[in-house]
């Protein structure tokens, strides 16, 4: 058995970014790694291959080709348009601790040569939930993928849609879903890369309607939350219940695939698919 | 002048029942009791009474048949049409029976499938909601749950033919929201329509699903409050006390409302439709535009 089918037990301080010290300790095998091996081993443990969550700014890096990436939309900031206590608060400490505006960045950049249209989530904002902000820019993505021609790639990592907005948020997976409908009657590839953890009303969007739909090892992938389904069915779930490897099983994903292995999937997705390699557009 | 001060019924020149002034302002929380109360209307009850020769159809073709969700064709006010509604139940025995109008994905495949064909025959679709959520089950992940939600949203958002959507009693969420894409989404007046059950907001911000009243204040889940926000059209005004008093009073403004929009939409080109329908998602939401701090 694969270390990865296995789920870890973490618990939610457990799973927060990686501190800045010399040495980190992996929230599965309980390892001390050195971090600068952590950071070349692009956050996946070398010693039991857990894949670590990354930040929205991390997961761009690794993924374009360097300095291709260029940002849309970075300034569109939430704002708090039902009046919900503590939603304000919560939307400044995000922004302090992330140093962003919101819990989506996207752009376009090139992948392995392919120009692509990209929205990455980021679970350390606010658990990467969609609330206006962040319908929207995946929203704006998908129109600009269109626009131009480009296929669409989108990493999520997500709680679903957010609480604080209400029925926006909700909102937002129509916003979001007719989005992408429009890119698939268009004929324009549209990847999505779930990873840890994507859940609730994210899944019930965008992240399910890719033409292939890629997630990372060992990923929290479903719609109903753990704790809500136990309570319903009355009894307890296994380990391995709304994971990546569960999801390939039940055939609702394509493929799992590791993250030193990632932009070379995309690549040779793009390919079948017929993207146009970024080269080839510059002297057309 | 009639000295009943109630609207007569069944009259066939009979216009909207005028706006009541409201006596008594509910409490989200009155209204989310009205929404759920087991008395109130079901949407089984508004096909009954709004549909004529009401034709079922059955099954997802890849699964099974769901019972928590009826979908068919029948006839309203003349015009055929395709009908989709989850089916909660009388009582226990009809709840238990019908899972207590939770959806699992085989119910929202089959709604898909009759509005595949509403669009292939050119029918417009009417969409009653009344659920508390998409089935949380395990089975119901397994089988994708969150794929069939998206995926009819996405395949609503584009259907070439009309859409009137009816709130008529819970719209809980996605669950609500996979039948819940249209031109038009009407909303009784004590309704509601939320991203979350009050309950479960309580539980996961506050951990205490005992401030659910306060949840319920603060998600704006009323139809007045989602009017407000641009996320329902029209409000169908209820009996003084909620639509259990007299269901037939709800019934008749629903059919009003229904026939109304219905009629309105009939007359727009297709591609006017959908770019209308689009727009109509496409605007939802609330952000400024910061300039972006330099890179």
């Amino acid at each position: 058995m694969a270390p990865w089918l296995r789920k870890p037990n973490i618990s939610a301080s457990q799973r927060r970014e990686m501190p800045a010290g010399l040495w980190a300790k992996c929230p599965r095998c309980k390892n001390l790694i050195y971090q600068k091996e952590l950071e070349r081993n692009l956050q996946v443990c070398p010693k039991c291959g857990y894949h670590h969550r990354l930040s929205a700014a991390v997961r761009i890096a690794i993924t374009v080709d360097e300095g291709s990436f260029t940002e849309f939309d970075a300034g569109l900031t939430s704002v708090d348009p039902l009046g919900f206590s503590g939603y304000p608060e919560k939307l400044e400490e995000a922004r302090r601790r992330t140093g962003r505006a919101e819990a989506a960045i996207t752009g376009t950049g090139a992948v392995d040569g392919f120009r692509a249209v990209l929205v990455v989530l980021d679970f350390f904002f606010m658990g990467g939930s969609m609330g206006s902000v962040v319908g929207e820019k995946v929203t704006r993505a998908a129109e600009s993928a269109r626009q131009q021609r480009l296929p669409l790639i989108t990493f999520s990592a997500s709680g679903g849609a957010r609480m604080q907005e209400g029925a926006l948020s909700l909102m937002q997976l129509a916003k979001t879903s007719a989005a992408a409908a429009r890119l698939h009657a268009e004929g324009l590839p549209f990847i999505s890369v779930m990873s840890d953890p994507t859940t609730g009303g994210v899944t019930a969007s965008f992240a399910f309607l890719g033409d292939v739909v890629v997630a990372e090892p060992g990923a929290l992938i479903g719609f109903a939350g753990r704790r809500v389904i136990e309570q319903t069915i009355g009894r307890r779930l296994p380990e391995a219940f709304q994971t990546a490897e569960f999801c390939l099983e039940h055939g609702l994903i394509d493929m799992i695939t590791p993250r030193d292995q990632l932009r070379a999937q995309l690549s040779r997705l793009l390919r079948f698919f017929g993207a146009p390699r970024a080269e080839v557009e510059a002297t057309a | 002048m009639a000295a009943d001060p109630r609207p007569t019924r069944l009259g066939p020149q009979q216009a909207a029942p005028a706006q009541p002034m409201p006596t008594t302002r509910l409490s989200a929380w009155e209204i989310v009791q009205l929404a759920r109360h087991p008395q109130r209307p079901k949407a089984p009850e508004f096909i009954e009474h709004l549909i004529v020769d009401f034709t079922e159809l059955h099954g997802d073709r890849l699964f099974r048949d769901d019972p928590a969700l009826l979908a068919g064709f029948g006839w309203f006010e003349g015009q055929p049409v395709a009908v989709i509604g989850p089916y909660k139940g009388r009582d226990t025995k009809e709840n238990l029976a019908h899972n207590f109008g939770m959806p699992n994905p085989e119910g929202y495949r089959k709604a898909l499938r009759v509005m595949k064909l509403a669009e292939k025959f050119g029918r417009p679709v009417l969409s009653f909601i009344d659920t508390p959520a998409a089935y949380p089950g395990d089975d119901a992940e397994e089988r994708g749950q969150a794929q069939a939600i998206a995926q009819n949203i996405a395949e609503m958002s584009a259907l070439r033919v009309p859409i009137v959507v009816v709130i008529t009693g819970e719209g809980g969420s996605g669950g609500a929201l996979a039948m819940g894409v249209g031109d038009v989404v009407l909303m009784l007046e004590n309704a509601i329509y939320t991203v979350i059950p009050p309950e479960g907001c309580a539980a996961i911000l506050w951990r205490d699903a005992g401030r659910a009243q306060e949840a319920a204040e603060a998600l704006r889940l009323t139809a007045r409050d989602l009017r407000g926000l641009g996320i329902i059209d029209e409000i169908i005004t209820e009996p003084e006390g909620g639509a259990q008093t007299d269901p037939d009073a709800a019934m008749l403004a629903a059919r009003e409302a229904v026939g109304r929009h219905l009629g309105a939409l009939a007359a727009l080109p297709v591609e006017t439709l959908l770019e209308r329908r689009y727009q109509k998602y496409r605007i939802i939401g609330r952000q400024v535009e910061r300039l972006s701090r330099a890179r």
